[in-house]
């Protein structure tokens, strides 16, 4: 008997794409999914413990307001669980540390880079060391990207992955590293999980097939243990053949190729590495 | 006392928005700037210490990675100008908001024990050999707008680099103790009545104030207040109410009026355009669908509910935003989608929003003439209502999947905006259908979300009339979309777990409005003013009853649920306060504090007003028929109908709208090989392990309005049936909603051609009656915006009678739906539909500052007849690209069909089925309604004529690999030979920016 997967997909306070990162969960076949707003987790009703895959999906924390997810990031490290002594985040990194997963898009990536869950160099998770920020164009914009896998990379949730096709839609994506030591140790760990290339799989940072001027073209970066994960393109946006822009004129098969980053990680967890 | 904090870019971290505002520096007002840089400020009160400060400047207000702050010193250095722009008092501050939370979640004092308040400006540095003029300039003309916004404007010279800019709080002043006023009627004459309606913004007219007058010297009426400690005099918080009540905005007064319509051969009375043709062809159609009926809910509730399937129920609103929208474009639009988001939302018991869709009316961005006052320039209220509907749409989680922008220069005074939201409701929920409203006298009365502040006050009197000199700043609001999206997070699963009774929103009229009107179901409502959350202190009980200000819905609560329903709305973090309860007094018993301060019999408020009676007069205009040669270079004129505006691509506008959330995107937008072409319509599966989809589309011409409204409407009607039918809709399965946008159609001495104004309204309606009737596509819910002019000293402009037709329907599986875009080489290129010379209204007629008077007519017989065909093709997959002619007519279709595929095309026009006079420039840019251009692989050419058989349709060419795009012309001739590279090109260029 294969271990039960139990994913949990965090909503509430602007995120908005929790619908289609629960369906993805779901077709990747998880055995448990539930959507739970951030409140439950804050009045103690519903536990990060209890699960094994952390979903922090797309939409606006707080209306990005402060910079994308800032003020999100800021009631993280801040809110108390009502009832408990500890603060939230807290149950955050006992979940980082039991080896679980966390997949952040977008605006969720964008909460995991400005807490310091990625790319969390030597492990620290609280410290800020990368960010995503405007994109040089000044707008927001929604359109379908190559992405370019890095197969040297310890991210569990790309594993197999050569060349996807995604959609971003954000106008914060621009990712700026501290510091050139910051991305050499990015570069040499592997940690470029996802970089946006031409359909060629060549990377590139040409606008628009790179869409915010990305350092290096990084589209989606882990942490050293490959567990942490988080990307500005939206894979649960692409499930089914349908979402493609181009499906009508094209031969594709039936399923979407954002479902594989799922399966991914629903597998990992299954499999003895977990 | 307060504190500035200042936040920066690093040194070599890209300035994005400062580039932007450059970039529109340098396009708007060709100046030199050479530099922009911008830095955001946050003025806190609440006396923080300087750690405190440190610590908020360092945590949630700025980024490590690429920011720099400054507690109460200067970040700026280097500059030319520094503009600074904050709201003026009173003016929703988002960011302010979400600071102040920020930082009291960070000191750990969310007791509120501590009064924080936040509020954001942002600098701007220009660098640039440019005047103190030229800035002031910028200031106003592109950085602040004053209605909302103050700004100051620094010289290098006169900053002070060590202290930098004193901390300025925009408190709103003036705390008023609460008093009501009152106003003896009886007293007044008419041309007195006529002036209180005048200086109090009521847009009431003399009967109305009249019947007012009356209805407080009945007997029976005096005697009741005199109960209740009130006595004859009308409270100013009645007036208000009625005056809301009674609005052209809330009550349709010129749509339920009683009208004589003559022509040169018949004299008609017509009671009420509203009930004889909407109502009227809504009823005929549901009553011949029969068992097929799929209406639930029509005309009653907040927007129309119709079946989806078994299991789910859909529900569209459209409404507009014109008159907001044009004194603060950014504002006005975003409340305008925030806005008709509520709509579907507060429909039966709520609905869960799936897709938005927004329809712009605009002068030219690239106007040249002189503005007349308290109009902004077209560019910017383009950028703004375009930024407002992204912010207001992306930020709520709704994808804005259909849309377009329709220019011309009479939109100058009044920009149309038009927003559009649908939702998905289960079918039943709790064992109870869910598109209906039940309230219970007894029931609580309890409003969610925002706060009420004077934001928003005298919006529905205010777009009742034309805009004035004297039109007020406060009837603009900023929408908050997140304080939104939290109250409709909460309100589902309110919703899914009971706890309410019944829901509807506070939009125009504010509580006047959403508790009147649900007071209706119970008969009655007792409320209390003084329980309301305000924004701040001084609020008066008129204004908080009237106050627009947004984000709130009103829900009827049963009395045993309102402590589970309190509970999870403050864990939810969202404000809910009761206000009074529903009854059954015949009522509209408003209280402050223990002191009445309105009671209404709800009858007079809601039936009270008395019918207009107007005289509608038509006499179809005689337009001069151009004459102009056939041009001798198609390849040229084809060019500059590409580039035209109503023509050429809105790429860059729909990719700043997400059109993908919620993950259900069928059909985009944006479709074709290089993801650019133009969809006609779109298709999303709302119900993701389903195939089943939603279809989307609409149909606007207002140029044939100039002609004759009732083909405009035939047409407006003919077009977004086509555009859905194009994707692959059921037309068994469309509903419509009808927005009419006009100008003053009320004879007066401001408007000496009332009569014509409301002939073409009385027009359209007839012709809404004959198609929808004739298509079997019934209204289900619409609205009318009725004083879309402008008038200023002697400058009036009016814009031309606009007409928007929604559709939504339903298509039984996904994957048969079909793009425009031309699929493959050697693909056969059919034209669906006859070709007349209908050059009227076109946009090629306007090219030659034309406007003729053969305006396109829709038969349809044969529409519906080729409809149904085409849907049963493809049905069986024969169709490979679909798309509808209509702006700039076939030569456009087919263009864009070839570019959108990055494929050429080889077209004889001799195979045109065409009726009229024979011109090659006739046939490529008539605008004949019900035609589609599409392409079909050769080998399905038997099976598809056969279905077709019956209607006219005619293979006229193929398409080609070589990416030439060729045309040969009723003489044999070659007259169109181009790359289609060079056709796109000059498409996609004019509104790229």
């Amino acid at each position: 008997m294969s271990r039960k997967v139990k994913a949990i997909v965090l909503t509430g306070n602007g995120t908005n794409c929790e619908m289609e990162m629960a369906h993805a969960c779901k077709l990747a076949g998880a055995d448990v999914i539930d959507i739970v707003h951030l409140s439950e987790l804050l009045y103690g009703e519903k536990r990060l413990a209890d699960y094994s895959f952390l979903n922090l999906p797309g939409g606006f924390l707080d209306g990005d307001d402060l910079g994308s997810a800032k003020a999100g990031a800021n009631r993280f490290l801040h809110a108390r669980i009502t009832g408990h002594k500890e603060i939230l985040f807290a149950d955050l990194i006992d979940f980082i540390n039991a080896g679980k997963l966390i997949l952040g898009v977008c605006n969720g990536f964008q909460l995991m880079v400005k807490l310091g869950l990625l790319p969390a160099l030597k492990n620290n998770y609280t410290s800020q060391s990368t960010t995503l920020t405007f994109n040089d164009s000044g707008r927001f914009e929604d359109r379908w990207v190559y992405l370019k896998g890095n197969e040297q990379s310890p991210c569990v949730f790309t594993k197999d992955i050569d060349v996807l096709y995604l959609p971003v839609r954000h106008g914060e994506g621009k990712f700026i590293p501290q510091s050139t030591k910051i991305l050499n140790a990015l570069e040499k760990k592997n940690l470029f999980a996802l970089q946006y290339s031409n359909a060629d799989g060549e990377t590139t940072m040409e606008y628009p097939a790179n869409p915010n001027g990305s350092v290096q073209a990084i589209a989606g970066i882990c942490n050293e243990t490959g567990r942490l994960f988080g990307l500005m393109p939206h894979p649960e946006a692409y499930l089914h053949r349908t979402n493609h822009p181009r499906w009508t004129r094209e031969d594709l098969p039936e399923e979407g190729q954002g479902l594989t980053i799922f399966r991914n990680a629903v597998n990992f967890i299954r499999s003895k590495e977990f | 006392m307060a504190d500035r904090i200042e936040v920066g870019f690093k040194k070599g971290i890209r300035d994005a928005l400062g580039e932007k505002i450059k970039r529109r520096i340098r396009d708007n007002f060709s100046l030199p700037v050479e530099k922009v840089s911008t830095i955001e400020v946050c003025t806190i009160e609440g006396g923080l210490t300087k750690a405190q400060l440190k610590q908020a400047a360092a945590g949630p207000l700025s980024d490590p990675v690429i920011q720099n702050f400054a507690i109460n010193k200067p970040l700026a250095g280097d500059f030319g100008w520094l503009i600074e722009v904050g709201f003026r008092p009173g003016v929703t501050d988002n960011v302010g908001k979400t600071a102040r939370e920020a930082i009291e979640l960070l000191l750990n004092d969310e007791t509120g024990a501590r009064k924080i308040s936040v509020y954001t400006s942002r600098q701007y540095l220009l660098h640039g050999n440019i005047s103190r003029t030229d800035a002031a300039k910028i200031a106003s003309g592109l950085l602040a707008n004053d209605l909302i916004e103050r700004h100051l404007i620094v010289g290098h010279d006169e900053f002070n680099f060590i202290c930098g800019l004193p901390a300025y709080v925009p408190h709103v002043l003036g705390e008023d103790k609460p008093a009501v006023e009152e106003i003896d009627l009886a007293r007044f004459n008419d041309d007195q009545l006529l002036q209180i309606s005048q200086d109090k913004l009521l847009a009431l007219n003399l009967e109305e104030m009249k019947a007012m007058q009356q209805y407080f010297q009945r007997k029976s009426i005096v005697e009741a207040r005199g109960k209740i400690g009130l006595n004859e005099n009308i409270t100013d918080v009645e007036l208000e109410c009625l005056a809301q009540t009674w609005s052209e905005h809330c009550k349709h007064k010129i749509f339920n009026s009683q009208i004589t319509y003559t022509t040169a051969h018949a004299r008609l009375t017509i009671d009420s355009l509203f009930k004889t043709y909407i109502k009227g062809s809504t009823a005929q159609i549901r009553k011949a669908k029969g068992k097929n009926d799929f209406c639930l809910s029509v005309f009653v509730d907040n927007a129309g509910v119709i079946k989806f399937n078994d299991n789910y129920n859909l529900v569209f609103k459209v409404e507009t935003h014109n008159s907001p929208s044009a004194l603060d474009p950014y504002g006005g639009a975003l409340t305008g989608i925030v806005g008709v988001n509520r709509d579907p939302f507060g429909t039966g018991i709520g609905a869960k929003l799936i897709f938005n869709t927004d329809v712009f009316c605009f002068a030219s961005p690239f106007y040249k003439k002189k503005l007349p006052p308290r109009i902004l320039h077209p560019r910017r209220i383009y950028e703004g209502v375009r930024e407002g509907v992204e912010h207001g749409g992306n930020k709520s989680g709704i994808p804005t999947v259909n849309g377009s922008i329709v220019f011309d220069d009479r939109y100058l005074g009044k920009p149309l905006v038009y927003c559009g939201t649908a939702g998905i409701m289960p079918a039943k929920l709790n064992g109870k259908p869910t598109h209906t409203k039940e309230i219970k006298p007894g029931d609580v009365i309890i409003m969610t979300g925002g706060r009420i502040g004077k934001d928003g006050i005298h919006g529905a009197t205010f777009s009742s009339e034309e805009l004035h000199e004297g039109s007020p700043v406060t009837a603009v609001q900023i929408g908050d979309p997140i304080t939104q999206k939290k109250m409709t997070d909460f309100l589902l699963v309110a919703r899914n777990r009971g706890l309410y009774r019944a829901i509807t929103d506070n939009g125009a009229g504010g509580l006047s409005s959403s508790v009147g009107e649900m007071a209706t179901y119970s008969g009655g409502c007792r409320i209390d003013l003084s329980l309301a959350p305000l924004k701040y202190p001084g609020l008066q009980p008129w204004e908080i009853l009237v106050s627009e200000a947004q984000e709130r819905m009103t829900l009827a609560v049963d009395p045993r649920k309102v402590k589970q329903f309190k509970d999870l709305a403050k864990k939810m973090d969202v404000e809910a306060t009761t206000l009074g309860k529903f009854t059954a007094s015949g009522k509209f018993h408003v209280l402050y504090g223990k002191k009445t301060v309105a009671f209404l019999d709800m009858e007079f408020l809601h039936d009270g007003v008395p019918q207009l009676k107007l005289a509608a007069r038509w006499q179809p205009p005689k337009n001069k028929e151009p004459h102009f040669p056939e041009p001798a270079n198609l390849n040229k004129a084809l060019t500059r109908m590409l580039a035209r505006l109503n023509i050429c691509s809105k790429e860059s506008v729909v990719r700043q709208y997400d059109h993908e959330v919620q993950a259900g995107s069928v059909i985009k937008p944006l479709v074709g090989a290089a993801n650019d072409g133009p969809s006609d319509a779109a298709v999303i599966r709302p119900i993701l392990d389903s195939l089943e989809g939603v279809v989307v589309a609409h149909g606007i011409c207002p140029r044939y309005s100039d002609i004759d409204t009732y083909h405009m409407t035939a047409c407006a009607i003919d077009e977004a049936v086509r555009n859905a039918v194009a994707v692959g809709a059921d037309l068994d399965c469309l509903a419509g909603l009808d927005n009419f946008c006009w100008c003053d159609p009320v004879k007066s001495a401001k408007t000496p051609d009332g009569e014509y104004k409301l002939a073409q309204l009385v027009r359209s309606n007839m012709a809404i009656f004959d198609y929808t009737t004739a298509y079997g596509v019934p209204c289900i819910s619409g609205k009318d915006s009725m004083k879309n002019d402008y008038s200023i000293g002697s400058t009036k402009i009016s814009i031309p009678p606009s007409l928007l037709y929604s559709v939504i329907g339903k298509i039984k599986d996904v994957r048969k739906a079909v793009t425009m875009d031309a699929k493959r080489p050697q693909d056969l290129v059919y034209i669906l539909g006859e070709t007349k010379d209908e050059l009227g209204g076109s946009e090629w007629l306007a090219m030659h500052d034309a406007i003729g008077n053969n305006v396109p007519r829709v038969d349809a017989g044969r529409a519906i007849k080729l409809y149904r065909s085409l849907h049963k093709a493809m049905g069986a997959g024969l169709v490979a690209s679909c798309h509808d002619c209509s702006d700039g007519g076939l030569a456009v279709a087919l263009i864009e069909t070839a570019f959108a595929g990055g494929l050429g095309m080889n077209i004889d026009l001799n195979y045109v089925p065409y009726r009229g006079k024979k011109r090659n420039d006739y046939i490529l840019f008539s605008e004949s309604a019900s035609r589609f251009v599409v392409t079909i692989h050769p080998s399905v050419k038997a099976k598809f004529d056969k279905i077709m058989a019956g209607n006219v349709v005619s293979e006229i060419g193929f398409v080609t690999a070589d990416g030439l795009f060729e045309v040969a012309g009723i003489n044999g001739q070659a007259i169109i030979k181009e790359r289609i590279s060079k056709f796109k090109e000059a498409w996609l260029k004019p509104l790229n920016f």
